[in-house]
């Protein structure tokens, strides 16, 4: 059979891919596309006035690595120190309610962070919720929510479900008589756990802490809330003020040089990241049996679970209802939620649309092209939206002006952003086709095309529209982009939210706030639906 | 020890003891009988690379119309890409593919793809689509008729398979057997020139693999189809061909009837993969030859010519060709060296004093130890093999 694999992969340089010229060529060219942002920030930066480079190694921009290097590193150890522990708790113990709180363990990742830091900062800000309710008790001053610890404590709390979900996926995917195999040669169930499955999930798990360090380098709201500078929160701010023209694409490069160490970093230490997404196991043997810890464990998730899903919503509840100064200007549309859809669904079609040849060729070829094809699909998702969205916003004003600030710029910053998530979803179902089934087809006398049309793609179809649902649902939330490129008067659910948090109109966020929370939720469903947790 | 009962009347693998053959390599010939039918498909001197790797290298092989025809050998050997060269889902690198006297691959000519080409191929693992019931799967192929002829085609190879009355199942609603009938009658379906079987039962448990087995050639043999299978089990191959071709790293070793391929294997390669074999240093006298545990007539070598006398060969002896009998270290001619039991029976191995292995089958109820010292007796009532030494 592995002989028979090998040679079906060999046969892809030859037969295959002379049939599939056409996808070859389409799908590099979209590669190219989507990678093309980058490009315009090299050459921006290339071109930068030389004081923008002197600015770049001033002691203020050092702080500014220095504080974001702190924060990803923090945010990356407690995520661990979260995420991890809950995994092997609800995975590999006899924790009463598993599912439950598995449920409420990955939910945290549907609250936006913006919005989980507007919570914090009104709960725990001087004369929030939390002050407010200490008062009375005399305690009148509490240590601040701003600088450091917030903005690392509001990154924690919502990207810690990626390290959750991806330790949980690696480790059901852990054969389970691996464990009774170590039992059987005098290893307890601790020492089974720690010599046997941690080290198998170990690539699960920084692959988890790739998202989460990614997430945290790339967000510029959260610490534009918790009044902390990191990389993001001063590219926003360099942007708005268009001080130094250059200086802008000169922080993005370095952002994105720090981008590339983590994406080193974590693929040292994965070797093989995919061995953690592989299947899940049934049954698991070998369980962690914690005695009379049995019921306090549930301490622990229950803890995360109100800080991470009960204050949010609860803060978000609590504007409903306050009464506060209302501003005409900043009032609620049913056109901000019609146009997130409007761009949403655009942005779904075009992504689709877009991933179905590069994941075909990544999911029909093993050759180094197509791998390449594949890799640099992903560009978006290790660029930071608004790096993307400056970037384009360059090559707008410079090449095509009538494109800036325009519907068709804005869904293409979405394509190249989401592109990854239609292409694994669409790739995993072409990969769950097997390749004798259209070659079965061929001996029942249908020609390639309608084989495909007969048989690929009613078995895809599920799997195309969750890849397009997800870009929808992502799309919907989407912030640093959307802010730079949004044509104008063209107002959204997200820009709209932070506008009027920005004016310090809280109460007027909370219901746009609660329906974008409602939306990520519906995407957490459709991920959890494909049992793919490492988008 | 008595050299008398090899010179009892010729069995039937003898009938052409008498054709020559030459000291240097196999003979190429070909079965009397196969001959009958017409060539439905012919591969010429095809060659399949991938890389610099050769998975078939020159070979050439017919197929007459009506067999059964298995490709057997171990895996890696090229017989699964040979199939696939047939139904058109390779290209061969060299050389040439005809089906009912056209070129279809190679030699300049256009290559006809699989659609084209009136081929129809049951999968190893049966590839029946996940989406359609099993009547959509069988009339998947069925383009060119109208909707009544369908219908009407697809019961009558559900009847033949035996699967009237499920043509509303889904696939994964069947058993391995059920599905397996799918395959085939969704083959079968188009009218296919030849019918090409990958492993067909290698994925069904082993009770199940033999009822198949002769299920399937029935039906095989209700439709008349041409047909061409591959397997690496060498009881299914010869239970169920009209002829099997040996295959050995790329190429073909041997091609014929299932008895005589067995019986007179034509390479050392063919006498192991075929059974188990062991080989006896034999040296061709003048009058007699002459081996460790005796001296025999010139009549046990088949196909004896007085030529080779003066040659050392290596005849092929199987367990049961020969008996082990109890004996004293003078009488012996070497020692036991394993037993391995099969239910029925011992295979005993024996270590002869000349260094050759052998096997000597015995019932269950014979037993010897190992290193227990032996005497070696050629019960065979049949011409023996052999090969020039190697």
């Amino acid at each position: 059979m592995t002989v028979r694999n090998r040679l079906h992969g060999l046969v892809e340089f030859g037969d295959e891919q002379r049939r599939h010229r056409l996808v070859v060529v389409i799908a590099t060219c979209i590669a190219l596309l989507v990678a093309s942002p980058v490009v315009w920030m090299v050459v921006r930066a290339v071109g930068a006035p030389s004081d923008a480079f002197a600015l770049l190694v001033s002691p203020g921009t050092l702080q500014v690595l220095v504080n974001s290097v702190v924060v990803v590193a923090a945010v990356s150890l407690f995520s661990v120190c979260i995420g991890v522990p809950l995994a092997v708790l609800t995975v590999q113990t006899d924790l009463p309610f598993a599912w439950f709180w598995t449920v409420t363990a990955a939910l945290p990742l549907v609250i936006p962070e913006y919005i989980g830091a507007f919570a914090f900062s009104s709960a725990f800000g001087p004369h929030g919720a939390f002050a407010d309710a200490l008062a009375p008790l005399g305690v009148s001053s509490i240590p601040t929510i701003y600088g450091l610890q917030g903005t690392v404590l509001v990154f924690t709390l919502f990207t810690y479900p990626y390290v959750f979900l991806t330790t949980r996926a690696g480790l059901l995917s852990v054969d389970g008589t691996l464990v009774e195999a170590a039992r059987t040669l005098d290893r307890s169930s601790i020492g089974a756990l720690r010599e046997v499955v941690l080290p198998q999930v170990l690539p699960a798990v920084s692959a988890g802490v790739l998202l989460t360090a990614l997430d945290a380098l790339a967000d510029f709201g959260t610490p534009a809330i918790m009044h902390y500078d990191t990389f993001m929160r001063q590219i926003y701010v360099q942007y708005n003020n268009y001080a130094q023209p250059g200086y802008t694409a000169l922080l993005s490069m370095e952002l994105l040089v720090v981008v590339a160490v983590v994406l080193v970093l974590e693929s040292r230490v994965s070797g093989d990241a995919n061995a953690g997404f592989s299947g899940g196991g049934s049954g698991r043997p070998g369980r962690l049996h914690l005695g009379r810890w049995r019921w306090p464990a549930m301490l622990f998730p229950a803890a995360i679970a109100v800080l991470a899903i009960g204050v949010p919503l609860a803060i978000l509840v609590q504007w409903y209802y306050r009464t506060g100064t209302t501003y005409a200007g900043f009032a609620f549309q049913l056109s901000d939620v019609l146009h997130s859809v409007e761009v949403s669904a655009l942005a779904a079609v075009a992504a689709l649309i877009a991933a179905l040849p590069v994941a075909y060729y990544a999911a029909r070829s093993n050759s180094l092209p197509s791998m390449i094809v594949d890799r640099v699909s992903y560009v978006g998702y290790a660029v930071p939206g608004l790096v993307l969205g400056i970037s384009l916003v360059y090559f707008g004003t410079a090449f095509v002006p009538a494109l800036y600030q325009t519907l068709p710029m804005l869904i293409f910053a979405y394509v190249v952003r989401f592109l990854p998530q239609a292409v694994g979803s669409v790739r995993s179902s072409f990969l769950q086709v097997d390749e004798t089934l259209t070659e079965a087809a061929r001996t029942l006398d249908h020609p390639p095309l309608s084989a495909f049309r007969r048989v690929t793609l009613p078995l895809v179809a599920p799997g195309l529209a969750a890849g397009a649902a997800l870009v929808f649902l992502t799309t919907m939330k989407e912030l640093q982009a959307t802010l730079v490129l949004q044509p104008t008067g063209f107002r959204t659910l997200v820009t709209y939210i932070w506008k009027v948090q920005e004016a310090g109109y809280y109460s007027e966020a909370a219901i746009p706030a609660l329906v974008l929370v409602g939306v990520s939720a519906l995407s957490m469903l459709v991920l959890l639906a494909r049992e793919r947790y490492d988008v | 020890m008595s050299d008398s009962h090899y010179t009892r009347p010729k069995s039937t693998g003898e009938r052409n003891a008498d054709r020559t053959r030459s000291v240097g390599g196999p003979s190429d010939d070909t079965t009397d009988d196969g001959d009958v039918g017409d060539v439905v498909l012919r591969l010429d001197d095809v060659t399949k690379r991938y890389g610099t790797e050769e998975a078939v290298t020159d070979l050439s092989l017919d197929v007459r119309e009506g067999e059964l025809l298995t490709l057997l050998g171990p895996s890696g050997c090229g017989k699964t890409t040979t199939l696939r060269l047939m139904a058109g889902l390779e290209r061969p690198s060299e050389g040439r593919v005809e089906l009912n006297g056209d070129v279809v691959a190679g030699d300049g000519a256009a290559f006809v793809e699989p659609e084209e080409r009136g081929v129809g191929v049951v999968f190893q693992d049966f590839a029946l689509f996940p989406h359609l019931n099993v009547r959509e799967n069988v009339a998947f192929g069925l383009t060119d008729l109208d909707d009544d002829a369908v219908e009407r085609r697809v019961d009558d190879l559900l009847e033949l398979v035996s699967l009237s009355g499920m043509g509303e199942r889904a696939p994964d609603e069947l058993s391995g057997g059920q599905q397996q009938r799918v395959a085939l009658a969704r083959s079968l379906a188009p009218e296919p020139d030849i019918l090409l079987l990958d492993e067909p039962f290698s994925n069904l448990d082993v009770r199940l693999r033999v009822r198949m087995r002769e299920e399937v050639r029935e039906i095989l043999k209700k439709a008349g189809v041409t047909a061409v299978s591959v397997t690496h089990d060498q009881e299914e191959a010869l239970s169920i061909s009209e002829r099997v071709a040996v295959m050995n790293d790329g190429h073909i070793e041997q091609v014929g009837r299932p008895g005589d391929v067995f019986e007179d294997p034509e390479s050392r390669f063919v006498a192991s993969f075929l059974g188990q074999a062991g080989f006896l240093g034999t040296q061709i006298c003048e009058s007699r030859i002459e081996t460790t545990i005796g001296t025999y007539d010139h009549d046990l070598l088949r196909g004896y010519a007085d030529q080779y006398v003066g040659a050392t060969v290596d005849t092929l002896v199987r367990p049961d060709d020969l008996r082990a009998t109890p004996a004293n270290e003078s009488t012996a001619d070497g020692r036991i060296t394993k037993r391995q039991y099969t239910g029925p029976s011992f295979v005993y191995h024996v270590r002869l004093d000349n260094g050759d292995e052998v096997r000597c089958m015995h019932n269950h109820a014979e037993r010897f130890e190992v290193g227990e010292p032996v005497a070696v007796e050629l019960v065979a009532d049949h011409a023996l093999a052999w090969y020039p030494t190697e």
